[in-house]
């Protein structure tokens, strides 16, 4: 009872790396608390794959239902599996990943319990609060921090009376545990899924579904070289992508740059991109925008490369080098050789 | 057929420049304008497009906000709405997502579910996506989010989302609630004799009591999550080492960083 609970997002039966990445913040927080962590997967064809990824991270309880309604993800079926499941197990917290699904799924679960949800968090933090309206005070509560107004500001929000305190948390901002943490006593249950999802649940038919299979690793990359606007062209976007080679790195990208058409999407830095956190990240002709430098802000080493001595993203640089890309860059290489 | 659109009023923080900045590098929100949420924009083409193939859909608009937010449901009609309502009184105030959930729903229920519920897929202000999906919950409507073509097929919506890893198609019977994201298609432009004929039409006003509301679920009394501090953000400029475009320089920036094995 009262634990704290992450869902875990899977891919056919892979656990994705954001559900690593809470299930290592969960470990935190109950360690702080005093209290279990528990996860909850749902899938169909699941069962001896998925508890050897989940129970390494330090998991007390893992919970397990699958049926073939629960795959391909509909929200229907997944939301009544969390509401039933937290209505019998009431958890004092609840992490989900900011991704389209937990963002699908965390809202309606929420709405059905009438406990508050913080969406898309950077942070977590645990505190006390005093509630200036009724003048109580609280221990231990889940402060939820978030970026809000377009990434202008910063937000701590608590749910100081409703359980559970949920959150969505953006992929690539907590970091993954290394080792096996497994717990000796750690518990599987698998539960019947019928006691829980209702055959109307599954109104909502998936007729086709066209995957493309993340070409990149920019979330665990060491080095990266990313290019804005200012690398004119994407013909200059292949400098980058042989400096990043020579590095062993990963090329990234602002928006204007995938705007433009230098690069794809999925290489996209920022609030509304990845979140990025390596040892050297090279901004070549980025203007450093607030929602560009909020995913790429905890990096080690900032080197920008900038025509403009002023750029905003040279005052969070470590080294500003002022010239133009085309110029700097074949010269970092040839001082690289 | 009958579809209502969620539409928002918010601060435009995209253009958040110098000027709208106070000298203590807080966030002065009187310089920023209010905008319809882009979002919304791409829902309200998608009910527009819904109406072109289907004439004798009515498509009319809720939003909740201060009186001015009426703004929204006249640009709304400028550009093919039907019909509006605004949402407005002191008690919604201070809402977090499930109390505007809340009073989005009840008034829905009030004015009679339609076959579509469609809104933006977030705001801009807020950046939740929270909204929609709690819609759905209170209405026991299914849901589809982070749409960006919505087409009718008989008492079913065929409907193409834009999810992390592609694209997904899936199949939703009305009645249902529909988020759009930004992908979308734009929205159309005003139509002049729209805005011509219904500049200065009432907007239809509804309070906590008109949609017969339970005040404790409403504004800041029915909302569990409480903002416990608010930062803005400031750079705090590093100790910066500026280098110049020299070959000279280069080579001993790669030369340091390979040094500290870094690189
Ligand atoms: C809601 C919202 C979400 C957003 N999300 C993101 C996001 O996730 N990620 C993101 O990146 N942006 C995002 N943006 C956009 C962001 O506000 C900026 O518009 C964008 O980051 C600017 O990209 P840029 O720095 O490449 O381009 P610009 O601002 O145009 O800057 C170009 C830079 O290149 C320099 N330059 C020009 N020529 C050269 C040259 N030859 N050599 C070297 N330097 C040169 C210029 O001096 C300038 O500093 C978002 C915006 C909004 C409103
Ligand atoms: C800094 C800050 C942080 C916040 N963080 C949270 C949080 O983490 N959790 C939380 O529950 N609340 C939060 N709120 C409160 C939240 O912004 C408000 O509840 C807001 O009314 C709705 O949320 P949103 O702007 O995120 O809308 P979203 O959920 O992003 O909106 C999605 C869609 O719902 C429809 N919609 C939303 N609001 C309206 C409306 N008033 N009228 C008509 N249609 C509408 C629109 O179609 C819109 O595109 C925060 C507010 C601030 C200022």
């Amino acid at each position: 009872m009262n634990n704290i609970f992450v869902y875990c997002e899977i891919d056919g039966i892979d656990v994705s790396e954001v559900s690593f990445e809470l299930l290592s913040k969960g470990r935190q927080l109950a360690d702080t608390l005093g209290c279990e962590l528990e996860a909850v997967v749902a899938g169909s064809g699941i069962k001896d794959y998925v508890e050897r990824q989940i129970l390494p991270f330090g998991v007390d309880v893992l919970h397990v239902f699958d049926a073939e309604c629960l795959a391909p993800y509909t929200t229907l079926p997944h939301a009544e599996v969390l509401i039933n499941l937290f209505r019998q197990e009431k958890p004092q917290v609840c992490l989900m990943g900011a991704t389209v699904m937990g963002r699908d799924l965390g809202p309606r679960v929420s709405s059905a319990l009438k406990s508050g949800l913080t969406a898309d968090c950077t942070a977590l933090e645990i505190g006390p609060h005093d509630d200036r309206k009724s003048g109580r005070h609280y221990e231990n509560l889940l402060y939820q921090i978030r970026p809000a107004f377009g990434g202008n500001i910063i937000a701590t929000i608590v749910n100081p009376d409703n359980r559970p305190q949920m959150a969505t948390v953006r992929p690539g901002v907590m970091r993954k545990a290394e080792g096996d943490m497994s717990r000796e006593d750690a518990k599987v249950v698998y539960h019947d899924v019928a006691e829980y999802v209702s055959p109307e649940a599954c109104v909502v038919k998936v007729l086709k579904r066209e995957v493309k299979k993340n070409g990149n690793n920019l979330g665990g990359a060491q080095v990266i070289v990313a290019g804005g606007f200012g690398v004119g062209s994407k013909e200059n976007f292949e400098m980058l992508h042989t400096l990043a080679e020579m590095l062993h790195g990963e090329v990234g990208a602002s928006r204007a740059a995938v705007d433009a058409g230098f690069c794809e999407h999925d290489r996209q830095i920022g609030q509304t991109g990845v979140t990025v956190h390596p040892k050297v990240y090279i901004a070549c002709g980025i203007s450093g925008q607030i929602q560009h430098i909020a995913g790429m802000q905890d990096s080690s080493i900032i080197i920008s490369v900038n025509t403009d001595e002023e750029a905003p993203i040279n005052a969070i640089a470590d080294y500003v080098i002022t010239g133009s890309v085309e110029d700097v860059l074949p010269k970092m290489m040839a001082a690289l050789k | 057929m009958k579809i209502i659109v969620l539409a928002k009023q918010v601060p435009d923080t995209r253009n958040v420049g110098k000027d709208a900045m106070t000298e203590e590098g807080t966030i002065n929100r009187s310089a920023l304008s209010a905008v319809f949420n882009p979002d919304d924009m791409n829902a309200l083409e998608q009910a527009l497009r819904i109406k072109d193939a289907n004439p004798d859909t009515e498509v009319s608009v809720l939003t909740m906000g201060p009186p001015r937010a009426e703004e929204i449901v006249r640009e709304g009609m400028f550009r093919g709405a039907d019909k509006g309502w605004l949402l407005t009184d002191r008690l919604f105030a201070g809402a977090d997502t499930l109390a505007t959930s809340y009073a989005l729903a009840t008034a829905i229920k009030k004015l009679g579910v339609p076959d579509i519920i469609i809104g933006g897929r977030q705001a801009i202000d807020g950046d939740t996506a929270q909204v929609g999906p709690q819609v759905a919950e209170k209405l026991s409507l299914p849901q589809v989010t982070y749409a960006e073509d919505v087409k009718v097929n008989g008492d079913v919506l065929t409907i193409t989302r834009h999810i992390d890893t592609g694209v997904e198609v899936v199949e939703v019977p009305m009645p249902c609630v529909v988020t759009v994201t930004g992908s979308a298609p734009a929205c159309r432009p005003r139509n002049a004799r729209r805005t011509m004929a219904e500049k200065h039409c009432e907007v239809m006003q509804l309070s906590v009591n008109d949609i017969d509301g339970d005040e404790q679920q409403c504004g800041l009394s029915g909302s569990p999550t409480k903002v416990k501090a608010i930062q803005n953000i400031v750079f705090q400029a590093k100790e910066v080492k500026r280098l110049s475009a020299d070959e000279e320089d280069i080579k001993s920036l790669i030369t340091e960083l390979q040094e500290k094995k870094i690189i």
